[in-house]
C-alpha cells in the first residue's frame, strides 16, 4: 500500500508506543489522512469534493440522530412531531433545516465529485473498484434520501413513496407483489412509514461502511491527478498533512459558509411548499415532483410514453435503472488509455455536452410535461445514453490524444528549479522509489 | 485443535472422499437449512400484517349519488370512484371500438348486469399512482370525459378505461357486489 516513501508512523510517546504494539488505530489514520499518506502535489480544487462529501456524511449522521430524538414515525403524529421539532424543540429549526439542506449539500458536492471522476477519468484503471463503490455509496445516497422525504408524511413526501415505490409495479407478474411487501399495505401507511425511518437510521452508517472501503481502494493505488499521470517520484507527491488537510480546511470554511448561507437565509428554497400540508391519501398535488436532485432521473422516467414490445411504463422505469448501473460498465466503455479529459481534446468536448444534456434532463423533469417538455426529455435520455455506450467508445478508437507530461512534477514546474523544493521540503534528491 | 485427523485410505476407498466430509456436509447443510427457515420470518413480517388485511372490505351508500355524480371513497386506505353514469356517457362508453383501446375492455365487462350506470373504481392511476381528478364538480376530466391525472397527463374514458398517456391498463375495478339497490360492499370475498 502506498508508495515507497510514505513515511511510517512514528509513536511520539511512550503512551503511543504502547497503543501502537497494542491497537494500530493512529497508524492506521497516520497513514490514510495524516503524514504518511503522499498525494499527487497537483491536484486543482476538484479533488477537494470528496473530503466534503465525508464531510456532509458527517453533518447528516449528527443532525439525524438528533432529530431521531424528537421525531415520531405515526401517521398521525410525524407531521405534528415535525411542527414541534420547528417550533418547540430548543434550536429545533435548525437542527431540522441543517437536515433538510444538508442533504441537498451532500448531493451537490457529490455530483460535482462524480462529474470530476468522469472529466479526469478517474474510473479507469487501477481504480474501477473505487469509482464502483462510489456508485454504490450514490445508490445507497439515493435510498436514504428518498425513504427520508417521507418522514414527514406531508404531501410530497406520502405522494413521492406511493409514486416512487409504483415503479416496481411496472415489473409484470411480481411487480405489484413485491410493491405490496415493501409497503406492507395497499398504500404507503404506518407498516411503510416505520419502516422507512428504520432504514433511514440504518442506511448511512452502512454509506459509512462503504465510504470506509472506497477510501481503502482508493489508497492501493493512491489518488488520482489532474494529468492522469501516474506518480513516479517522491518530487511528485506531497504528504496528505499538512498540505492537503490545509486546502480541505479552509475549503470546507468556504463550503460551510455557503451552507450557512442557505440554513439560515433560504432554508425553504430547495424544498418544495406542498410538503408543508399533510399527507392526504385522497388528493394528489396538481404537479409532483421530487427533490431536485433526483430530476435528471425523472425526466427519465416520464421520457418513454409510447408501448414498443413492453409497456411504456416499464421502459421509462427500466431506463431510469439503466442510466445509473450503465455506470458499473463505465471502466471498459472508455478504452481510452489516457486519463484526464485536459489530453482528450474530442472526449472534452462531449463531456460538457453530457453535463449541459444532464443539466436539461434536471429541468425537463422539474417541468410540467407538456408536449414540448416530453420531446425534449427525449431527445436528452437518447443523448445520455448514446454518449456512454457509443459515443465515448468511439472517441476512445478514433481520438488522438495530446502529449503527456513526462511526469506529475514536468507538469507543474515547468523547469523552475526552485519550484521543486517549495517550503523547504523534498530537499533529498527523490532515490528512484522501489 | 485437538486432533489431527489421519486419511485413511483403510476403507478401500482412495478417491480422497473421507467420513468426515459427510459430517462437514451434513453439519453445514444442516445449518444451512436453519438459516433459509430463519429468512423466511424476516422476510413476511415486511407483508402486510393481519389488522391491514381485515380492512379488505367497506360498504358504500350509494343512494344519494345522482346521475352525473361521483363520489370518493376509501377502501384499504386506497381511492375508491363510485361514479353514477349518465346516459350519454353510458352512450358513449359503448361506441368506442374495442380496437381503439390500449387495455381493451367493454363496459359491460367493467359494471355489473343491469346496474350498467354504476361504474366503481380504484382511485388510483395505474401509471405510478397518483388519484386522478374528475369526481369533485369542475374538475378536469380529460380528452375522453371520463378520469384525468394530474401528475403524468393520463386521460381516462366514460368507463375509466386508458385512452391517452403513459398509464398502462385502465382504473382497476375492484371486487364488490350490491348488497341492496342502496348499498354496495367493496372489497367482498377478496383473497389477498
Amino acid at each position: 500500500m502506498s508508495f515507497a516513501w510514505a513515511k511510517p508512523y512514528e509513536p511520539k510517546s511512550d503512551f503511543s508506543r504502547w497503543i501502537d504494539q497494542r491497537l494500530p488505530l493512529p497508524r492506521l489514520v497516520y497513514g490514510a489522512i495524516g503524514g504518511g499518506y503522499p498525494v499527487p502535489r497537483n491536484l486543482n480544487y476538484f479533488w477537494n469534493f470528496g473530503v466534503l462529501a465525508g464531510v456532509f456524511l458527517t453533518i447528516q449522521i449528527i443532525t439525524g440522530i438528533v432529530l431521531a430524538m424528537h421525531y415520531y414515525a405515526s401517521v398521525d403524529g410525524a407531521f405534528t412531531s415535525i411542527e414541534h421539532i420547528m417550533r418547540n424543540v430548543n434550536a429545533g429549526w435548525m437542527m431540522r433545516y441543517a437536515h433538510a439542506n444538508g442533504a441537498s449539500f451532500f448531493f451537490i458536492v457529490t455530483y460535482i465529485h462524480i462529474f470530476r471522476s468522469l472529466y479526469y477519468g478517474s474510473y479507469k484503471a487501477p481504480r474501477e473498484l473505487v469509482w464502483m463503490l462510489g456508485l454504490v455509496i450514490y445508490l445507497l445516497m439515493m435510498a436514504t434520501a428518498f425513504m427520508g422525504y417521507v418522514l414527514p408524511w406531508g404531501q410530497m413526501s406520502y405522494w413521492g413513496a406511493q409514486v416512487i415505490t409504483g415503479f416496481f409495479s411496472a415489473f409484470p407478474v411480481v411487480g405489484e407483489p413485491i410493491r405490496i411487501w415493501l409497503l406492507g399495505g395497499f398504500t404507503p401507511d404506518q407498516a411503510a412509514l416505520t419502516r422507512f425511518f428504520s432504514l433511514h437510521y440504518l442506511l448511512p452508517f452502512v454509506i459509512f461502511g462503504v465510504v470506509i472501503l472506497h477510501i481503502w481502494g482508493l489508497h492501493i493505488p493512491g489518488s488520482s491527478n489532474p494529468t492522469g499521470v501516474d506518480v513516479k517520484a517522491e518530487r511528485d507527491t506531497l504528504p496528505f498533512h499538512p498540505f492537503y488537510t490545509a486546502k480541505d480546511g479552509w475549503f470546507l470554511g468556504l463550503v460551510l459558509a455557503a451552507f450557512a448561507a442557505v440554513l439560515f437565509f433560504a432554508p425553504n428554497a430547495l424544498g418544495h411548499p406542498d410538503n408543508y400540508i399533510p399527507a392526504n391519501p385522497l388528493s394528489t398535488p396538481a404537479h409532483i415532483v421530487p427533490e431536485w436532485y433526483f430530476l435528471p432521473f425523472y425526466a427519465i422516467l416520464k421520457a418513454f410514453t409510447i408501448d414498443f414490445i413492453l409497456p411504456a411504463k416499464l421502459w421509462g422505469v427500466l431506463a431510469m435503472f439503466a442510466s445509473i448501473l450503465l455506470l458499473f460498465f463505465l471502466s471498459w466503455l472508455d478504452r481510452s488509455p489516457v486519463r484526464s479529459g485536459s489530453y482528450r481534446p474530442v472526449f472534452k468536448r462531449f463531456f460538457w455536452i453530457l453535463v449541459a444534456d444532464v443539466v436539461v434532463l434536471g429541468w425537463a423533469g422539474g417541468s410540467t410535461p407538456t408536449p414540448a417538455v416530453v420531446a425534449i426529455s427525449q431527445i436528452a435520455t437518447a443523448y445520455y445514453f448514446a454518449h456512454f455506450l457509443i459515443i465515448l467508445p468511439l472517441i476512445s478508437k478514433f481520438e488522438r490524444p495530446l502529449p503527456l507530461p513526462s511526469s506529475i512534477s514536468a507538469s507543474v514546474l515547468h523547469g523552475e528549479k526552485q519550484e521543486s523544493a517549495p517550503y523547504g521540503l523534498a530537499k533529498t534528491a527523490p532515490a528512484p522509489a522501489e | 485443535m485437538a486432533t489431527l485427523e489421519q486419511v485413511e485410505p483403510a476403507n478401500g476407498q482412495d478417491d480422497g472422499i473421507r467420513r468426515r466430509d459427510f459430517i462437514n456436509v451434513a453439519a453445514v447443510s444442516f445449518a444451512g437449512v436453519g438459516a433459509v427457515a430463519v429468512v423466511l420470518p424476516l422476510v413476511t413480517q415486511m407483508s402486510p400484517s393481519a389488522d391491514v388485511l381485515a380492512m379488505a372490505s367497506t360498504e358504500v351508500d350509494i343512494s344519494k349519488i345522482a346521475p352525473g355524480q361521483a363520489i370518493k371513497t376509501s377502501w384499504r386506505k386506497q381511492p375508491v370512484f363510485v361514479r353514477n353514469l349518465t346516459a350519454p356517457e353510458i352512450a358513449a362508453a359503448k361506441k368506442v371500438a374495442m380496437s381503439e383501446l390500449r387495455d381493451p375492455q367493454s363496459l359491460a365487462e367493467r359494471t355489473k348486469a343491469g346496474k350498467e350506470n354504476w361504474l366503481i373504481t380504484l382511485g388510483v392511476c395505474t401509471h405510478l399512482g397518483c388519484v386522478p381528478l374528475g369526481v369533485a364538480e369542475g374538475e378536469n376530466r380529460g380528452d375522453f370525459g371520463g378520469y384525468f391525472c394530474p401528475c403524468h397527463g393520463s386521460h381516462y374514458d366514460t368507463a375509466a378505461r386508458i385512452r391517452k398517456g403513459p398509464a398502462p391498463t385502465n382504473l382497476v375495478v375492484p371486487d364488490y357486489s350490491f348488497t341492496s339497490d342502496t348499498v354496495v360492499t367493496i372489497g367482498l370475498g377478496e383473497e389477498v
